[in-house]
C-alpha cells in the first residue's frame, strides 16, 4: 500500500511524491510530483490544525460526559478533506457519512456550531436535534452528516444530478469509506453516474478499517481505485497522509468532472489514529501500527516540517498559528458547554413544512 | 496555572476505569495530542491525550490502578513557563481508588452511552430505573411463585443471566443440535459482535458457521433467504433493525411471500435479528422502533421478548420455526438480569402473551422495553389503590388477541405502552382488536401511551420528552380509571 511505503523525514521541500499512482487514470504521469507554495503550505496546515484541535476538544468533552452517543472522530484523516477542500471552488458541494466534523469545519462552517450541536444545544447547526452525525449548512454547500452507511453516495449522486441539470458547473464532491465501498447502492449510483455523466467525484476514504473489520476481511477488490472499471469510471489511488498528493488528485478529478466527462474515483490512502467512535477495544490492529502511524505519516506534522525547513518559518510563528487555532477551538468549547439546550417547544418543529 | 488532567470517560455511563499505562513520565515536556496515559475498562481502551502544552509535573494514580473514578484528577501539568515543582505541589489529596469495585458498564464500539435510558432515571417524580422484576439475586434459586414464571414447572431451579447471554446461549443450543443452523452479520465472529450477542460463538463453531460480513446488508440478507429457500437455516444479525431498512426488500418480498407466491413449496426458515428501537443520544436515523412496521406484513412472525427467559425461550423457538422471524431485541436490556430456567431445552412459544402481572383494576399490554415503563406504572399504581394487570405481548405477530380479550373483559379497561410511533401503531392494533372483541365490557376509552409523533431528537432534554415515561403511564392507568 502506498501510504505503507512512505519513509517518515521525506517531505521536505524537494520531495516529490510518488504514491500517487494514475492507475485506471487516463492521466499521464507528469502530474506526480505535487509542490505547494507557502501559502498553501499556511493554509493547510492551519486548517489541518483546526480539526485536530477541535476532535481533541470533543474527545475531552466527551469523556466529560457533555457529548452523548456517538462521536466519530477524524482525527488523522485531516489531508484528505483539507486537500480536496482547496482543490473545489465556490458552490462545489459536499457531502458525507457520520464522520464528519471535519468536513464541516473544512467547508467553513462555524466552530461553535458545529461543537454546540455536539453537546445538544439550541445553538447547535441543527438546533441540538441532530447531534454529532447530522449537520447541514446550505449556506456551505454542505450536504450532511448521514448515519446509514452508503447512503450518502446516492444523495451524493443525486446532487451532482441537479448540477447536471441546472447547469450550473457545480460539482459534489462524495465521501465514504472502506466498509461503506461495499454496499450495493454505491454501484447503482456509479452507474447512473457515469451513464449520465454526472459531475460527482467519489472520495473513498481508506483508513483501512470499518469499525473492527480491516478491508482485507471485508473486500474481494481491495484497490478500491478500480471498483469503477465496469463501469468505465477512472480511479486512482492517492497518500491521503499528503495534502499536497490529494490537492493535486482532487485537481484532476473535479477538473474531469466539471468538464463534463462524469465521475471520478478517488481513493484516500488514510487512517484514523482513534477508535471507531469513542470507546473501542482496539484488538483489531497492533499499537504499534497505530504509532507507526502517527509518526511516520502524520498529515500536519509533514506541512509543519515544511513551514519550518523549506519556508523557514520560525517556532514562535507556528506557535502564533497555534494559539489562534486553540482560541477558536475553546470558543467553541466554552459556547457549546454554556449554550442552553433548545426549548421543549422545538420538539414538534421542523417535521412537515 | 497548574492543569489537572483528570480520568476521562469512554461513555456517558462509565462511572471508573483502570488507568493501565502511563506513556509519559514526570518531567516529560507533552504537546496536544501527545498521548499521556492509557486507560481500559473491560471491553475497551482508550487513550488519554494531552490537551494543552507543558511539562507533566506530577502523576498521582500509578500504572496499573483499578477502579479510578472518572473525573479523577491523574496528573498535574505545568503550563508554559510555569515552576514545574509548585505546580507539582499543588496536588491535592491523592485520589483514592473508587470505593466499590462495580465492574465498569461494557461500552462497545456500536452502543457506548447506551447501558441504561439515561432518560429513565431522570424522568421528573420517579426513580425508574429500567425495571428487572422478576430479576432475582445473583444465585440460583427455585422459581418462585411470581406470576411471570406461571409458565414455568414448579421445582424448576432458575439461573440469573442477562438478556445478552441468554440470546446468545439460544444460538449455541440450536447450533449444537442442528448444523444447518449459522450466524452472519457485520462484526459477529472476530469482533464477538457489536453488542458482543453472538461472543464465543466463532471459538464454538469456526468460521464456517459465524460469519462476517460486509456492510452490505440488502445483500447479505437476500443471501440468507436464498440459503434458507435451500433448507438451511440462517439467523441473519443486523448491527441495528435501522440498517435492516436497507434490507427490507428481501425480509418482505423474498423471505415473507415467496411460501404463499410458491403455492406452499418454498418457505424461508430464517431468523432476523437484533437490536430494535431507540438506544440513547444516537438520533433518529439510529433510533427507529420497527415493531408496528414488521408486523403488518402476513408471511412474517414477529417476536419482540422482554426478560432474558423469553429471549432464549422465543429465540430457540424462532430458529426451529419453518417460517421467517422477525426477532426484535433492544439494546438498553441486552445488560438486564432476569431468572432463566436451568433446563437442558426451554423453549417458549411463539404467538403467547404472558400476564406478567395479575391485578383486577386495569389491563396495561406492551412489550420489549415498554415492560419497564409498564411494570414501574403498575407498582406506583398499586400504592394508589390501583391494580393493574399487565401483559408482555412478547409476540407481535400473531397477535395474542385472547389473553389481551380476557384481561380487558375482566378488568374493562386498558392503557397500551411502546415506544414506537403513535400512529398505525402496536398499540393502534391492540386497540383495534378489543373494540371488535370486547367493546362490550369496557368501561373507559383505551389510552396509548407511544414515543411521540416525532423523529428522535439527539439533545438530551428534547430525547426524553420523545419518549414515554412512567409518569405517563400512570397518568393514563388513572384516567381509564376515571381517577
Ligand atoms: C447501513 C448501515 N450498516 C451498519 C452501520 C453501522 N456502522 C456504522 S459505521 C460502520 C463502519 C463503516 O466503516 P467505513 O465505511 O470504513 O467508514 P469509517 O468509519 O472507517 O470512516 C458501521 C458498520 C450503519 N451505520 N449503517
Ligand atoms: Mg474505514
Amino acid at each position: 500500500m502506498a501510504v505503507a511505503a512512505r519513509k517518515a523525514g521525506r517531505a521536505g521541500a524537494g520531495a516529490a511524491n510518488k504514491t500517487t499512482s494514475t492507475k485506471g487514470s487516463t492521466r499521464g504521469a507528469a502530474l506526480n510530483s505535487p509542490q505547494f507554495d507557502k501559502n498553501q503550505d499556511l493554509t493547510a496546515y492551519n486548517d489541518m490544525l483546526l480539526i485536530r484541535r477541535f476532535e481533541e476538544k470533543s474527545g475531552q468533552m466527551y469523556g466529560m460526559g457533555l457529548i452523548g452517543g456517538f462521536c466519530h472522530l477524524y482525527i488523522g484523516q485531516e489531508a484528505v478533506v483539507v486537500g480536496m477542500q482547496m482543490a473545489t471552488k465556490e458552490g462545489d458541494q459536499v457531502i458525507t457519512g457520520y464522520r464528519d466534523h471535519g468536513h464541516m469545519l473544512a467547508c467553513g462552517m462555524d466552530a461553535k456550531g458545529v461543537m454546540a450541536e455536539l453537546t445538544g444545544r439550541r445553538g447547535g447547526l441543527s438546533k441540538g436535534k441532530g447531534g454529532s452525525m447530522h449537520m447541514f449548512s446550505k449556506e456551505k454547500h454542505f450536504y450532511g452528516g448521514h448515519g446509514i452507511v452508503g447512503a450518502q453516495v446516492s444523495l451524493g449522486t443525486g446532487i451532482a444530478f441537479a448540477n447536471h441539470y441546472r447547469e450550473n458547473g457545480n460539482v459534489c464532491l462524495t465521501y465514504f469509506g472502506d466498509g461503506a465501498a461495499n454496499q450495493g447502492q454505491v454501484y447503482e449510483s456509479f452507474n447512473m453516474a457515469q451513464l449520465w455523466k454526472l459531475p460527482v467525484v467519489y472520495v473513498i476514504e481508506n483508513n483501512r478499517y470499518a469499525m473492527g473489520t480491516a478491508v482485507s476481511r471485508a473486500s474481494a477488490q481491495t484497490d478500491f481505485s478500480k471498483r469503477g472499471v465496469s463501469f468505465g469510471i477512472p480511479g486512482e489511488q492517492v497518500d491521503g497522509m499528503d495534502i499536497r498528493a490529494v490537492y493535486a488528485a482532487g485537481q484532476r478529478a473535479i477538473e474531469h468532472a466539471r468538464s463534463g466527462k462524469g465521475p471520478y474515483i478517488l481513493e484516500m490512502q488514510t487512517y484514523r489514529y482513534r477508535g471507531h467512535s469513542m470507546s473501542d477495544p482496539a484488538k483489531y490492529r497492533t499499537k504499534d501500527e497505530v504509532t507507526r502511524m502517527r509518526e511516520e505519516h502524520d498529515p500536519i506534522e509533514q506541512v509543519r516540517r515544511r513551514l519550518l525547513e523549506s519556508w523557514k518559518l520560525s517556532e514562535d510563528e507556528l506557535k502564533a498559528i497555534d494559539s489562534r487555532v486553540r482560541e477558536i477551538v475553546n470558543e467553541a468549547a466554552e459556547f457549546a458547554t454554556h449554550d442552553p439546550e433548545p426549548d421543549p417547544s422545538e420538539l414538534y418543529t421542523d417535521i412537515l413544512l | 496555572m497548574a492543569i489537572d488532567i483528570l480520568m476521562p470517560a469512554l461513555s456517558p455511563t462509565m462511572e471508573q476505569g483502570k488507568l493501565a499505562k502511563w506513556l509519559k513520565k514526570e518531567g516529560d515536556q507533552v504537546k496536544p495530542g501527545d498521548v499521556l496515559a492509557e486507560i481500559e475498562t473491560d471491553k475497551a481502551t482508550m487513550e488519554v491525550e494531552a490537551i494543552d502544552e507543558g511539562v507533566l509535573a506530577k502523576i498521582l494514580v500509578s500504572d496499573g490502578t483499578d477502579n479510578v473514578a472518572v473525573n479523577t484528577p491523574i496528573a498535574i501539568l505545568a503550563g508554559e513557563g510555569e515552576d514545574v515543582s509548585a505546580a507539582a505541589s499543588s496536588a491535592k489529596a491523592p485520589a483514592a481508588p473508587a470505593p466499590e469495585a462495580q465492574p465498569a458498564p461494557t461500552p462497545d464500539m456500536e452502543r457506548e452511552g447506551m447501558a441504561d435510558r439515561p432518560s429513565a432515571d431522570s424522568i421528573p417524580g420517579t426513580d425508574a430505573k429500567p425495571v428487572a422484576e422478576p430479576a432475582s439475586p445473583y444465585v440460583i434459586q427455585n422459581r418462585t411463585a411470581h406470576d411471570a414464571m406461571a409458565e414455568i414447572p414448579e421445582g424448576t431451579e432458575m439461573v440469573s443471566m442477562t438478556v445478552r447471554e441468554a440470546l446468545r446461549d439460544a444460538m449455541a443450543e440450536e447450533m449444537r443440535k442442528d448444523d444447518s443452523v449459522f450466524v452472519m452479520g457485520e462484526e459477529v465472529a472476530e469482533y464477538q459482535g457489536a453488542y458482543k450477542v453472538t461472543q464465543g460463538l466463532l471459538q464454538e463453531f469456526g468460521a464456517k458457521r459465524v460469519i462476517d460480513t460486509p456492510i452490505t446488508e440488502h445483500g447479505f440478507a437476500g443471501v440468507g433467504v436464498g440459503a434458507a429457500f435451500t433448507g438451511l437455516r440462517p439467523i441473519v444479525e443486523f448491527m441495528t433493525f435501522n440498517f435492516a431498512m436497507q434490507a427490507i426488500d428481501q425480509i418482505i418480498n423474498s423471505a415473507a411471500k415467496t411460501l404463499y407466491m410458491s403455492g406452499g413449496q418454498l418457505g424461508a426458515p430464517i431468523v432476523f435479528r437484533g437490536p430494535n428501537g431507540a438506544a440513547a443520544r444516537v438520533g433518529a436515523q439510529h433510533s427507529h422502533d420497527y415493531a408496528a412496521w414488521y408486523s403488518n406484513v402476513p408471511g412474517l412472525k414477529v417476536v419482540a421478548p422482554y426478560t432474558a427467559s423469553d429471549a432464549k425461550g422465543l429465540l430457540k423457538s424462532a430458529i426451529r420455526d419453518p417460517n421467517p422471524i422477525v426477532f426484535l431485541e433492544n439494546e438498553i436490556l441486552y445488560g438486564q438480569s432476569f431468572p432463566v430456567p436451568k433446563l437442558d431445552d426451554f423453549t417458549v412459544p411463539i404467538g403467547k402473551a404472558r400476564i406478567h402481572r395479575q391485578g383486577k383494576d386495569v389491563t396495561i399490554v406492551s412489550f420489549s422495553i415498554g415492560m419497564t415503563y409498564a411494570l414501574k406504572a403498575a407498582q406506583e399504581l398499586e400504592k394508589e389503590g390501583i391494580d393493574a394487570e399487565v401483559i408482555d405481548l412478547r409476540t407481535i405477530r400473531p397477535m395474542d388477541t385472547d389473553t389481551i380479550v380476557a384481561s380487558v373483559m375482566k378488568t374493562g379497561r386498558c392503557v397500551t405502552v411502546e415506544e414506537g410511533f403513535p400512529q398505525s401503531g402496536v398499540g393502534a392494533e391492540i386497540v383495534t382488536r378489543i373494540m371488535e372483541n370486547a367493546f362490550d365490557y369496557l368501561d373507559a376509552p383505551v389510552i396509548r401511551v407511544t414515543g411521540k409523533d416525532v423523529p428522535m431528537p439527539y439533545a438530551a432534554n428534547l430525547e426524553k420528552l420523545a419518549l414515554p415515561n412512567v409518569a405517563e403511564v400512570v397518568q393514563a392507568a388513572k384516567a381509564v380509571c376515571y381517577r
